[in-house]
């Protein structure tokens, strides 16, 4: 609903703050810019020469009756189009060249400053939002850049070029012609003030109308439940006669103007003959001149006619450079210390000391209350709790996803906040409960960034973890291609194949969020024995959901509502007849117990 | 008409620029002189009025278009079905009422006005300097066909490059999209700067394309200039030597220079036009798509149109049900009578069949087989509107309109007064939220207004039901995020104000159907379990381990 509620926000056409920093991109290709701009001043003067061309043409050598000298001209012409074309091709070209690497260093920058900002930003904005800021927000500068500026620029050469060259021809007669200029400029300064009401308007209607037929698509069960289908079709009519009723207005403004602009032109042509006829036999100007003005004049008046577009590209432009920018402005929550802690040997050994915890930086809404634990090297922990308990929150601690409020999170005796945070998270195998695929081969699915891995050690990880068989079984084996929702593997495969990256990334500490979704009995045996051989020697920190899983673990922490209640054994805490032993007859009883 | 008369008066300027020039030429008395300017400006005028009726009369026809095909989208979606807006997303019926619709238009308005417009001109102007000089026409139009020959070859390779270019950019997007959902596991493995090695090949590829595209556009434009350069080099040699030969006069040469350069931008623009009427048509057909989707469920000859209100009481016979392109049947022979004025329960697993049993009362779906009847009478004699209007429903997922509470709460209703909204907000209970809020019933909701929470967005919803005085009254798991103190209390204030209705309520928590007077349990479409809560207990089971089950939860939360 978002997108067309944003339409109706207009912004202003021109920011120079934003401007200034849009060109900071056009830094690192000063030199080409330059090029582009001579380029530029020599295909305009080129174009410029031809109507002077024709002049003389016909001065020099068509009334004189002087055909030889009529021949050269017109080799002189064709040459002056074979520059011209080179030119044009390469100054045009050269103009997007620049746009599009502006472009692309912007799209780089900004995904790359996305990479850098913590999960609490991802949190806060909506994935379709932030996809816009990468994707449409750019391409909207990609018009900024091409037509916008480009555009902007040749016209100023233009018609600085024309007056020139008029003035240079026949100053009197240049005059004469300007003389309707400033009618021009009042007509289409008035324009530009009812076609900017008229266009607001018709942005507000039409947004009005999106919103609320997106509205009613989404609520068309209680529209046709509640016989509503009469009195909204009704009110949709009144909005839609809205929009039609401003956009008829705004039709009237541009069928006024432009035939105006052509009036005006050719008022200009009249006086321009006029003058010409009057001053004809004094010999003070030619036919040829009368000619070269006539084309000049034309050309003159062309770029007036399409400002309204141009208006629209740099509005759209710089409201999408105010988001993008707001983006990179954004600062990661978590920072990496500026002096990392340097690690000489790294044992596990993690310690959570009275922390607490809530997503909400500025209340007091607390999800850890508390917290305190230690896990020794080599120990294997299973975290147990009802929904919202919080152990999922222990996890995306650990990992520094998000940093603690009170307290603090040691490993070896250190805040994990001093240590290099790719250091730390590179001694994780994460697996968490939804299995997430990278659009791209099995076996890059399992080895990652980590190019220099064996081809071996990839096809181990697989085989500890029982995926072995399964992916032989597909067409292309390691190379088969899988997709984010794809239906290449199945749910119980996705989960082994989060284990074989897990495992091929042989991490010190072994951090799982078991998935709850079920699966069929002989996956889950896979799974079982995967899991086992996951664990084996390693820190494990889990948070199970399977009973085989606890019953394996060394120790159990019961979280409930924030704090660690109880600690021990699946027999201790049994015997206890506390949280556990509820949370116990509630979801594990009766589990098929098929293993251990 | 307009155009034909616009585009005489706009290709005959350059006639009496030649005859002026040639008095000119021949020397001209002032006054003539004068009125001769006087010409040429009358005809730009004349050119102007012509101009503006038929901008005026095109593009609001368009507009009008535009307004009609927009009003019919809306009408027929009103008429669809329930389960078509399970098969088509919301964003892609959008897209058809704002892109494809925006594409007809385009078709209907400027693209047939420019391109008959610009037929007619290249007619006339060609007619006109024929007229003038036939040999000189024939020349200075040599390099014209090719101007039309390169940008078709180009434009066919700028569409199929600009095609790689949208799908690279959609790959892109769909990496963004990907990267941005899986940011945990990208973190949690280090893997942004892989992640941004990626990115950046995607944006090679498609620096690559746009590159590509940037290239052969400047080379045609350049071409356009080129040829049109060509011409008028054509123009002034072969032109120069007739005026010399005195075959044709220099006020002819000068109208030829400025005929030529009306011929260009029709020229230029052919294929243009000839893409936007191409992508008028896809889009055409993609809103047509929807308009010929015949409306599912809607009165017919099996109507009683004689039927004006109905008491309440539902049979299901044998009724089955089963979605479209699925395999298996959502609900299986269910049988089962509700008498007037009682309370049924339906309980079961998520995806047991719940809400497709609580969605055919109101008619939203059809079964697939066997009968449902109301009062007795099978649910299809009655009128679709008769119907709905004796339901109040609240339906799983709340929606409520960015509009005022008081307008959300009286949706359903052609008439109403206070006194009935507030009866209305009371028994839901919400009334007494509305009174915190400083605007109380005219308090506006959504984007620019406020955000009511879970709870209070149903107990909205149940007022907005209940209002209707409905015979029949169905709450498909509407208090989910109602508290259950709040939910004891509402359903409380039922049992004692709504004794004369016949009460569907689908729940998950045992608490909120305790009390019905009788409650089914659904199992993958069927009854397995039915009688009261007593009895249900007495079977020990689904029932009774659910019951069980929620005991121990809500034991664990006061731990």
């Amino acid at each position: 609903m978002n997108t067309f509620h944003e339409e109706e926000i207009m912004g202003k056409a021109y920011d120079s703050r934003l401007m200034k920093r849009l060109l900071t991109y056009m830094k690192p290709y000063r030199w080409q810019v330059v090029l582009a701009v001579l380029l530029m001043l020599v295909a305009t003067a080129l174009d410029l020469l031809m109507p002077y061309l024709t002049k003389i043409a016909l001065d020099n050598y068509i009334i004189p009756h002087d055909a030889q000298g009529l021949l050269h001209i017109v080799w002189l012409f064709i040459w002056v189009l074979v520059f011209q074309f080179f030119f044009q091709i390469s100054q045009a070209y050269l103009l997007q060249w620049i746009g599009q690497k502006v472009l692309y260093d912007l799209r780089i920058k900004l995904f790359r400053h996305m990479q850098r900002l913590s999960l609490s930003f991802f949190d806060k904005n909506p994935v379709g939002r932030l996809v816009t800021r990468v994707t449409t927000d750019v391409e909207t500068l990609n018009e900024l850049f091409s037509a916008g500026i480009v555009a902007i620029f040749g016209d100023i050469f233009l018609l600085a070029g024309i007056i020139i060259v008029l003035l240079k021809i026949n100053s009197t007669l240049a005059l004469i012609t300007f003389s309707v200029l400033p009618v021009l400029f009042y007509i289409t300064i008035v324009f530009r003030k009812y076609v900017r009401e008229g266009f607001r308007q018709i942005r507000v209607r039409i947004a009005k109308i999106n919103a609320y037929l997106q509205e009613n698509i989404s609520g068309m069960l209680i529209v046709q439940l509640f016989n509503r289908e009469k009195k909204n079709f009704k009110k949709f009519d009144v909005l839609n006669a809205d929009h039609l009723e401003a956009y008829i207005r705004t039709i009237v403004y541009f069928a006024i103007f432009f035939p105006a602009v052509e009036l005006i032109s050719a008022i200009a042509v009249a006086l321009i003959v006029w003058y010409g006829g009057m001053n004809f036999n004094s010999g003070a100007v030619t036919i040829g001149t009368l000619v070269a003005f006539i084309q000049y004049a034309r050309r003159f008046f062309r770029p007036i006619s399409d400002l309204s577009e141009k208006y629209n590209i740099l509005q759209a432009a710089m409201a999408s450079s105010e988001r993008i920018f707001k983006i990179l402005d954004t600062v990661p929550d978590i920072k990496n210390p500026e002096a990392p802690w340097e690690v000489i040997n790294f044992r596990g050994h993690i310690e959570f000391d009275h922390v607490w915890f809530s997503y909400k930086k500025d209340e007091e809404d607390w999800v850890l209350r508390d917290v305190s634990f230690q896990v020794l090297p080599g120990e294997k922990i299973a975290f147990v709790g009802a929904t919202g308990a919080g152990k999922t929150t222990i996890i995306s601690l650990l990992c520094r996803f998000y940093d603690v409020q009170r307290g603090s999170i040691t490993i070896d005796g250190v805040d994990i906040r001093e240590y290099d945070i790719h250091f730390l998270r590179s001694h994780f195998g994460i697996v968490l409960q939804d299995v997430f695929l990278f659009a791209g081969d099995i076996e890059t699915n399992i080895r990652l960034s980590n190019t220099a891995m064996p081809r071996e050690q990839i096809i181990k990880a697989a085989k500890d973890v029982n995926l072995d068989p399964f992916i032989r079984q597909l067409p292309n084996q390691y190379q088969e291609e899988v997709k984010e929702r794809g239906s290449t593997l199945s749910m119980g495969q996705r989960q082994l194949l989060s284990f074989a990256r897990a495992l091929a990334s042989n991490p010190h500490i072994l951090i799982l969020d078991e998935a709850t979704s079920s699966v069929d009995t002989e996956t889950e045996l896979l799974i079982q024995d995967a899991l086992k051989t996951l664990m084996e020697g390693r820190t494990s920190i889990i948070i199970a959901h399977r009973l085989s899983t606890i019953v394996n673990s060394d120790r159990i922490l019961v979280m409930h509502k924030g704090k660690i209640r109880e600690t021990g054994t699946h027999r201790e805490l049994l015997t206890q007849k506390g949280i556990y032993h509820r949370l116990y007859q509630l979801q594990y009883k009766g589990e098929n117990q098929v293993s251990s | 008409m307009f155009i034909l008369g616009s585009n005489v008066f706009y290709a005959i300027s350059p006639r009496v620029l030649k005859l002026t020039i040639d008095k000119i030429e021949a020397g001209i008395e002032p006054r003539t002189l004068l009125m001769y300017c006087s010409l040429l400006v009358a005809i730009a005028f004349g050119h102007l009025i012509f101009r503006f009726f038929m901008r005026t009369t095109m593009i609001s026809a368009s507009r009008k278009i535009e307004y009609d095909i927009r009003n019919d989208y809306f009408s027929h979606l009103l008429t669809l079905p329930i389960s078509f807006y399970h098969n088509y997303k919301t964003g892609d019926l959008m897209a058809r009422a704002t892109n494809d619709l925006n594409a007809v238009r385009n078709v209907v308005g400027p693209g047939i006005m420019h391109s008959t417009s610009n037929i007619m001109m290249f007619v006339f102007v060609i007619a006109l300097m024929a007229y003038t000089s036939f040999k000189l026409t024939l020349f200075a139009l040599i390099p014209l066909p090719l101007i039309t020959l390169v940008s078709k070859l180009t434009m066919k390779h700028i569409y199929a490059t600009f095609k790689k270019a949208q799908e690279q950019y959609s790959t892109i997007t769909a990496k963004v999209q990907e990267n941005i959902s899986g940011v945990r596991v990208v973190k949690a493995y280090v893997q942004e700067d892989r992640e941004t090695q990626i990115f950046s090949t995607l944006n090679d590829r498609y620096l690559e394309l746009n590159l590509k595209l940037t290239k052969i556009r400047s080379v045609l434009f350049a071409s356009i200039s080129l040829f049109m350069g060509i011409a008028l080099a054509v123009l002034i040699w072969v032109g120069g030597k007739l005026v010399m030969t005195n075959t044709i006069s220099v006020g002819d040469f000068v109208a030829f220079t400025v005929w030529l350069g009306m011929l260009a931008w029709p020229l230029i623009s052919f294929g243009w036009i000839l893409n936007m009427i191409q992508q008028g048509a896809a889009s055409l057909t993609r809103i047509a798509e929807i308009l010929d989707i015949p409306p599912a469920i809607r009165d017919n000859e099996l109507t009683d149109k004689s039927i004006r209100a109905i008491s309440g009481e539902i049979e299901f016979r044998d009724v089955s049900f089963r979605f479209p392109n699925t395999d298996a049947d959502t609900l299986r022979h269910i049988n089962l009578k509700i008498p007037h004025g009682t309370t049924l329960a339906v309980v079961g697993h998520t995806g047991s069949g719940k809400s497709t049993f609580a969605n055919l009362i109101p008619r939203l779906f059809e079964p697939t087989d066997g009968h449902l009847l109301i009062d007795g009478r099978d649910i299809i004699s009655i009128p679709l509107k008769t119907l709905r209007k004796h339901i109040g429903m609240v339906p799983q997922e709340t929606f409520l309109f960015s509009d005022t509470i008081a307008e959300n709460i009286s949706f359903g209703v052609d008439t109403f007064n206070g006194a009935e909204l507030e009866a209305a907000a009371s028994l839901s209970t919400i009334a007494h939220d509305l009174d915190k809020f400083p605007d109380k019933y005219e308090t506006l909701l959504g984007e620019r207004g406020i955000t009511l929470s879970g709870g209070q967005k149903q107990r909205t919803a149940l007022s907005r039901a209940i209002i209707r005085k409905p015979s029949i009254l169905i709450l498909d798991d509407a208090f989910s995020s109602v508290d259950s103190n709040t939910e004891e209390q509402i359903l409380h204030q039922f049992r004692d104000m709504l004794t004369d209705q016949t009460i569907i309520i689908v729940a998950h928590r045992i608490s909120t159907i305790m009390h019905a007077d009788h409650i089914i349990v659904l199992d993958d479409g069927e009854i397995i379990e039915q009688g009261t809560h007593n009895e249900l207990l007495a079977m020990n089971g689904f029932y009774a381990r659910l019951f069980e089950k929620q005991r121990l939860e809500a034991d664990l939360e006061t731990l």
